[in-house]
């Protein structure tokens, strides 16, 4: 049996019954890795050595009875979260050599609940993309066809646990960074409203825009380790006092007489078919529950991509002009003077994805030009959350497909950053509201694709869409399959 | 043409905050460099800044200082440029929604009589590091110690038209920051900083003229010989049909002169815009009351209630309200011994030049008010002349002891029994017979020699006036 | 045309980016269409609309200003590429 097939609970039960230890969780998912890493680089650093010490300590506790949440759970870590002591690169050769002398408060919350960290996932460069192929350190392949990307940015982390290379993994998403990979990997992710998790220790990538969330093999492993990463934290101002819930308690609860909302512009040209036909099953599905579907409007969803591509790159232009060679991560050393050095180390260091966004959202910003783009995105943002706030007046939930296509092909869209960034159309709008999304495996294609719906729901509602997204797992007729490795 | 200068001034100002505005780090200066740091100041990836409550109590103190309308809603602005001691490559500033608007001070001096200058705005920012520039070498070097220190900028009007209304504003604000004990305002350290933007027009006219920036100014009086060079220049420019450039100058301390930055700045695009990381400031009438009443009286405030009070003049009120422990400490003293006009002499005079000597502190001075009023009772009283107070005084600051013990052991109790000065007196004259003859016969400037000879027969403590009295008395004419 | 490549170099330089001639070509085009996109926003009428900066609604968060031990001059120096005597070294700053 490989124990790295399973899911956070599953384990759970078997650790404290005592029929297996982590250690030998920790052991299967390293031999797992052994064996498919070399196809999929989910993976930029392993780090097998601390895990095997954390899993010893890990059966010390269980074996005391003192075990937490996750105590000996393997879960894997996206390279934008900062380790003391391991090296976190966000996927840039800039931060190639970076060693973080603290850790981000999500991981010291992991680790206060006993979680083994098997590694750091690859990411596209500081998050800016679609498909994991900006990373400086290669690209993820999807694990369900390896001639396909993965999604991103989070893809790393996505694939890792859909090809089984860790238990769970944290993601990041800026603009759907989680909920894509997950749908292009058939496993569940969620980004949790802004402010519900702390930013603290997360690279940033957009400031207003960015959350941390889990990626996991179910909705249940999902819930739990929300309640991980929950909370208030008062080394990020942004971080909401609201109290936290017991997110499994609202697993297998039943959602008969929910109003599901169908927004009709995200049913549009453009849409592949097979996706539109894995959501009207879905949305079958849901009614068979006892739940009733109600078509609304989001009228301002065209915008969506426009705005997010303005106040995205003009906040991460600002958050990475702190990469200059000065106090750490790369320096080109053959700059004649300061400025040389600058532009020599931003330019080597960058890649081109990244320098893009850079040039963008600097323009944005610009004198003469800050009124055209930055405030008219802003203004035009506040105009998308009151969207969402109507619409929540007459639904419990919003169902739309996760991504407009399933997996493209590597290679294919990275010269036109403008298709790139339209792969991003139908979860861009969760982040600019600040509201909460998830994103469940909901069928696969003819050619054996995974398909993902995804869920939304008010601000800090997060419980309502494990509610529903258990319902509809437990439910839904769609065989279980495995990639094929 | 007879031109007009119009000057505007920004200060900056480092607060006395422990800690530093948005991380827990010290704000203590001199230290080694860099110890000061943690990963919020030195700006690595994935920190968040968090804002000290403090510095926005001690930014509304200063505005409610000024005058100044404070706003209920303010923001935070990230300000985009590229310098090594600037760690995130931005300054966490306020731009569009500044804490305070539209305030002002008054000023008023002897040349230029009273005068209200506009306040533009008061707002909160982030100091940056500092670069270290070695001419012989090829690196220049960073220290992040001051990174991340909370500062206020307070923007004036351009109401200002010569030097002496400048500088005046400037010491005025000065005064204010350190009597809200809100600033040190060490200059020196640059603690308090000034920059100042300077034009000319022709007298009468509207328009203001192009300005020029000033920098680099960390004296009131490099703020004054800039001001007054700066001028200058520009009248000469214009006086010779050219027109002024508008840019920056970098006033040049041992040449004396301002020199243009041309070439060296880069143009300014700083593409502010709101800082995602940090929420608004909202600010009730409830907390704006509660920090008016933590406000102490202000200088301008204090010398007018001196000259009322206690009647003294208005020079001394300005002198004694230069501080405001100097000012505690004239008011405690007058509160034991009941005597203004006496108690502000001792203190303005004696009391500040020792001070003064040992650079000492008010609050460290070994004569406190409870013993300098009693030495003040003891010369009210006859006790002692006026004469031996000075030693007396110069006995209390070296061994801390009180006025009356000193007198005592010393046995410098004023003599004033009358019998007993005649005998001093009678020997006095005994002894200086030729003097009495020609005293007698005319040469009456000698009045002055037989006090002085009584006075140094009873070491000082004769009550001179007596001895006046006896001496006119004996050598009147028969 | 949004954008020309002489702008293009000016933002280069406000970033502190630089890019061969052929890099600032392609680099312009594809401004181009992405800002022809965003043209769409004109569309919006939103002459009385607030900018929203932030996803949630917050204010007055503060920290009390109470002293935390700095992580001093070791960890501040460690990833430094130049940072000798205590001090992060970089190119002469020119002037």
């Amino acid at each position: 049996m490989e124990f790295s097939r399973l899911t956070i609970h599953e384990l759970q039960k078997k650790l404290r019954a005592g029929e297996l230890t982590s250690v030998e969780i920790t052991e299967s998912v390293y031999r797992r890795i052994a064996s498919v890493e070399e196809k999929v680089h989910s993976y930029i650093t392993l780090m097998e050595e601390t895990a095997i010490g954390q899993a010893r300590e890990a059966d010390r506790l269980i074996r005391e009875e003192s075990a937490c949440e996750l105590t000996g759970i393997p879960i894997a870590l996206k390279d934008i979260l900062c380790t003391e002591g391991v090296r976190t690169t966000c996927g840039s050769r800039i931060l190639e050599n970076f060693m973080p002398p603290y850790d981000a408060t999500v991981v010291r919350k992991l680790k206060d609940a006993g979680a083994v960290f098997v590694g750091k996932t690859n990411m596209d460069e500081f998050a800016m993309g679609s498909s994991t192929e900006t990373s400086w350190f290669g690209i993820t392949k999807n694990p369900w066809n390896l001639e396909r990307i993965p999604g991103g940015s989070s893809g790393g982390s996505a694939a890792a646990v859909a090809a089984d290379e860790c238990i769970a993994s944290l993601g990041t998403d800026t603009g759907g960074s989680i909920r894509q990979p997950a749908a292009l990997c058939g496993v569940v992710g969620m980004k949790p409203t802004y402010g519900r998790v702390s930013r603290f220790g997360m690279v940033a990538f957009a400031s207003s825009l960015d959350q941390i969330g889990p990626i996991t093999k179910d909705v249940e492993d999902c819930a739990i380790m929300m309640n991980v990463i929950s909370g208030h934290d008062t080394g990020d101002s942004t971080s909401v006092p609201t109290e936290v819930p017991d997110y499994r308690g609202f697993i297998s609860r039943d959602i008969e007489g929910w109003t599901i909302g169908i927004p009709e512009e995200y049913f549009v040209d453009g849409i592949d078919p097979e996706i539109e036909a894995a959501a009207d099953e879905t949305i079958k599905t849901l009614e068979g529950l006892g739940a009733r579907c109600t078509r609304i409007s989001l009228p301002h969803t065209e915008y969506c991509v426009a705005v997010y591509y303005i106040i995205a790159p003009s906040e991460a232009g600002s958050n990475l002009a702190r990469y200059d060679g000065v106090r750490y991560g790369f320096r080109a050393t053959d700059g004649e003077n300061l400025l040389d050095m600058y532009k020599k180390t931003r330019s080597a260091g960058f890649g081109a994805e990244v320098k893009r966004r850079i040039m963008l959202g600097t323009y944005s910003l610009s004198s003469g030009y800050y009124d055209a783009y930055y405030k008219k995105a802003s203004q035009v943002r506040a105009l998308i959350k009151d969207d969402f706030d109507n619409a929540f007046k007459k639904c419990d939930v919003i169902l739309t497909p996760t991504t407009p296509t399933p997996a493209f092909r590597i290679g294919e869209k990275v010269d036109d950053p403008l298709q790139m960034y339209l792969s991003d159309i139908f979860t861009l709008s969760t982040n600019l509201a600040g509201i909460p999304g998830i994103s469940v495996p909901c069928g696969y294609t003819k050619s054996g694709l995974p398909v993902g719906v995804q869920f939304m729901a008010n601000h800090f509602e997060e419980g309502k869409l494990l509610q529903i997204a258990s319902a509809y797992e437990k439910n839904s007729t769609i065989e279980r399959r495995r990639p094929d490795l | 043409m007879e031109y007009e200068p119009v000057i505007g001034l920004e200060v900056h100002a480092q607060l006395l905050t422990r800690t530093k505005i948005f991380c827990g780090c010290s704000t203590r200066f001199g230290e080694e460099p860099n110890s000061n740091t943690c990963p919020v100041c030195i700006g690595m990836p994935g920190v968040l800044p968090v804002l000290n409550k403090k510095v926005v109590e001690y930014a509304m103190k200063m505005a409610l200082a000024t005058h100044c309308r404070i706003n209920g809603t303010s923001t935070w602005a990230r300000k985009n440029y590229f310098y090594p001691d600037l760690p995130k490559g931005y300054q966490i500033t306020q731009f569009a929604h500044p804490l305070a608007e539209t305030g002002y001070v008054d000023i008023e001096s002897r040349f230029i009589g009273k005068k209200r200058i506009g306040i533009t705005r008061i707002h909160m920012e982030e100091d940056a590091g500092k670069s270290i520039h070695d001419e012989s070498s090829p690196s220049s070097y960073v220290d992040l110690n001051r990174a991340g220190v909370p500062l206020i900028e307070i923007v004036s009007e351009p109401d200002m038209r010569n030097t002496d209304e400048a500088v005046h504003y400037l010491r005025r604000l000065h005064e204010i920051l350190v009597y809200l004990e809100i600033c040190d305002g060490n200059m020196e350290e640059g603690s308090f900083r000034c920059d100042a933007n300077i034009s000319l027009r022709p007298k009468g006219e509207k328009e203001f003229g192009i300005r020029a920036e000033l920098k680099n100014m960390n004296s009131f009086r490099n703020v004054q010989h800039a001001l007054e060079y700066e001028i200058q220049r520009q009248r000469a420019i214009l006086e010779g049909g050219g027109s002024v450039v508008q840019e920056t100058r970098l006033w040049d301390v041992p040449q004396g002169v301002t020199h243009s930055m041309r070439g060296k700045e880069e143009a300014h695009d700083y593409r502010y815009f709101p800082e995602p990381d940090l929420v608004p400031v909202v600010i009730s009438d409830a907390w704006k009351e509660e920090i008016k009443n933590t406000l102490p009286e202000l200088p301008m405030e204090k010398r007018e209630r001196f000259v009322e009070q206690y009647g003294i003049p208005s020079y001394d009120a300005g002198v004694l309200t230069a501080g405001r422990d100097l000012a505690d400490y004239y008011e405690e003293t007058v509160s034991l011994c009941g005597k203004p006009k006496p108690a502000s002499n001792w203190v303005m005079g004696d009391f500040l030049a020792y001070l003064n000597e040992e650079k000492l502190e008010v609050t460290e001075s070994p004569v406190t008010p409870r013993t300098l009023a009693e030495l003040i009772d003891m010369i009210e009283a006859g006790t002692i002349s006026g004469k031996i107070a000075k030693e007396v005084f110069e006995d209390m600051w070296k061994s801390g002891e009180n006025p009356g013990e000193i007198v005592k052991e010393k046995g410098l109790v004023q003599i004033t029994d009358t019998a007993e000065l005649e005998r001093i007196v009678e020997e006095v004259l005994e002894a200086n017979q030729e003097q009495l003859e020609q005293y007698r016969s005319g040469r009456e400037k000698l009045f002055g020699f037989f006090v002085g000879q009584t006075m140094k027969a009873t070491r000082g403590k004769a009550n001179p006036k007596i001895v006046n009295e006896l001496l006119k008395k004996r050598l009147s004419p028969l | 045309m949004k954008i020309t490549k002489k702008e293009v170099g000016y933002i280069a330089h406000l970033a502190r980016l630089d890019f061969s001639e052929d890099e600032k070509g392609k680099l312009t085009s594809q401004l181009n269409t992405i800002l022809m996109y965003m043209d769409m926003l004109n569309r919006v009428d939103t002459a009385r609309i607030q900018p929203a900066t932030h996803a949630v609604s917050l204010d007055n968060v503060f920290r009390d200003d109470i002293e935390k031990k700095s992580t001093g001059v070791e960890i501040a120096l460690a990833n430094a590429p130049d940072g000798t005597m205590g001090l992060f070294g970089v190119p002469r700053v020119i002037d």
